[in-house]
């Protein structure tokens, strides 16, 4: 029966593997080496300001390993979610990590870009023509949330890949992509099923996750048409049938129907039988096409600048006061505010108080404070740097030197650790879109571009 | 008295996507996972109870082949807007944990 054996590095690019566990990867002889490159889940920073959320430094270390055993085996290295967010300045810089390391080491290979930004223009003719959805709770998409969108990305499905491994190319970089896709890619091009193929990426896209003990590893996976064997290179880990079992529940909203492009894996049905102590073979996964084909839109929009200051009290006198301190410092820091030129309106200033429901917010069920201490987190959003940077200065000094009802601690009720105490953070972005786009096809939103290297 | 955190092999939360929030416990053997789902414990009313959202923004899903419970909910706010206390979602979970499994 033919098979396509599949390996993964790592469960993001630049979370490391050691460099062991690849060469045993490769010594079975796969068919491609790849690994996820991003993920929204460190926020909507990394996509709106174009920068990675892992290190380029420990980026560059993974790629050069990948690149260099790919081309020595003559398999493919595909990276998805490049950079981490999958935007043009995330692909551009894995590309440019990956022609640094070629002229470096003396490799050549034909390498594709798939890009995933998308133009606001063609988004908006969706709208209009009615091809556009929104997921879950969203309302509508609408044009004005396009305008103020500061980048948007969609989430690729395998088609892109295959087209660009058919044409030629060694070594892919994809922009935003469903996680698996990269993976399902090269096992649809070699004729395996969808369901299989699905499955196999989504063991996957997370490297040896899937695996115990956990950790940032090499997870190879055999797809067959009746199912996939997964078992993780470094001999310090195992599969088991539960373990791979659970990691369908891994960042899912639900961990048998799993929506993706084009479809959706269906594992209601799944068996997970233990092959030896290390590999497990699942089986039973469907595939059920979907009427049309959807593309899951990611996008950020810029709402204001942070500034932010961390402090601290030991006076058990302020904590038994706590909820009406903390009132008192925001109806002081509203007026002064005001006095120097900034609008309630103009900033948001949340007190974060962490001891008691830093962690949790409104959803913290406790609520007495049991600790001898606890730490505040200031942090102001306004409209640019300055009035973020004014209206933080205004509430540090707030926290500082504000009175409550039996203070002894007259000359200030915090400690803060630093000086200079307020910390520019740079712009704040929030995620603005959970809508699909239904293309024309599957590839149309996500132009190759090739290179000789 | 069995608590969650007494008899699950697993108790976790995490964002599923920027807008979710998917809470999982795990139970060590099948049957555990059928005793406490015989006590019909676990189920949407109580998430809605512990995160303050109404039952029809709960998907609950028991997943006999990873002896596991999930419940997917709408995060408080979206990951990383203004007011998030947990970008991703991964200190959610503690409410379930002192939750009394009569198995």
């Amino acid at each position: 029966m033919p098979e396509v054996r599949l390996l993964s590095t790592s469960g993001i690019l630049g979370y490391g593997f050691p460099e062991e566990s690849l060469k045993a990867g490769l010594a079975r002889n796969p068919h491609m080496v790849g690994c996820d490159g991003g993920s929204s889940d460190p926020g909507p920073y990394y996509l709106g300001a174009g920068k990675p959320f892992a290190s380029p430094m420990a980026i560059r270390r993974d790629l050069k390993l990948m690149l260099k055993g790919a081309i020595a085996n003559g398999i493919p290295m595909v990276v998805g979610t490049c950079g981490g967010a999958g935007g043009a300045p995330h692909l551009e810089l894995v590309a440019e990590m990956v022609r640094d390391i070629a002229a470096e080491e003396g490799l050549h290979f034909r390498m594709a870009l798939i890009h995933a930004e998308q133009d606001k223009s063609l988004i908006k003719r969706r709208i209009a023509e009615g091809r556009t959805r929104p997921l879950g709770r969203m309302k509508p998409l609408d044009e004005a949330t396009v305008d103020r969108a500061d980048r948007i990305v969609g989430m690729m499905g395998p088609e892109p890949y295959m087209r660009a491994l058919d044409e030629g190319a060694q070594v892919v970089l994809g922009g935003r992509s469903s996680d698996p896709a990269p993976f399902a890619a090269v096992a649809m091009r070699a004729q395996l099923p969808p369901a299989p193929s699905w499955y196999a990426g989504k063991m996957l896209e997370c490297g040896a996750t899937p695996s115990i003990p956990k950790g940032h590893d090499c997870l190879m996976v055999t797809v067959r048409a009746d199912g996939v064997e997964c078992e993780p290179t470094n001999p310090i880990r195992r599969c088991t049938p539960l373990s791979v079992a659970n990691h369908s529940l891994h960042e899912n909203a639900s961990p048998i129907h799993h929506f993706e492009p084009g479809g959706m894996l269906d594992t209601s049905d799944c068996r997970f039988d233990a092959l030896s102590d290390r590999a497990v073979r699942v089986s039973g996964m469907r595939w059920e096409k979907s009427d049309s084909y959807s593309v899951k839109l990611e996008a950020v929009e810029k709402i204001g600048y942070r500034a932010i200051s961390i402090c601290g009290t030991r006076d058990p006198l302020l904590i038994s006061t706590l909820a009406p301190f903390l009132q008192s410092v925001k109806d002081n820091v509203r007026s002064k505010a005001q006095d120097f030129g900034v609008m309630p309106e103009e900033y948001t200033l949340t007190i974060r108080s962490y001891g008691h429901d830093g962690v949790m917010a409104e959803r913290e069920p406790v609520q007495n404070i049991a600790g001898h201490e606890l730490g505040f987190l200031i942090d102001v959003v306004a409209q640019d740097p300055d009035r973020a940077a004014a209206v933080l200065a205004m509430a540090r000094t707030n926290m500082l030197h504000t009175d409550f009802p039996g203070r002894l601690c007259r000359e200030g009720n915090m400690a803060f650790p630093f000086s200079p105490s307020d910390i520019p953070m740079g712009p704040v972005f929030r995620f603005s879109m959970s809508h699909v786009v239904l293309p024309d096809d599957a590839c149309e939103m996500f132009p190759i571009t090739y290179e000789t290297i | 008295m069995a608590l969650i955190r007494d008899i699950a092999a697993v108790c976790k939360s995490k964002n599923a996507g920027p807008f979710d929030l998917t809470i999982d416990v795990v139970f060590d053997s099948d049957e555990m996972f059928e005793r406490v789902r015989a006590t019909g414990v676990l189920c949407p009313a109580l998430f809605a109870r512990l995160y303050n959202v109404t039952e029809t923004d709960i998907l609950f899903t028991p997943y006999p082949a990873g002896r596991a419970f999930k419940a997917t909910l709408p995060r408080l706010v979206p990951a990383g807007d203004i007011g998030d206390t947990d970008v991703y979602g991964a200190q959610q979970h503690a409410p379930l944990l002192d939750i009394d499994i009569p198995v």
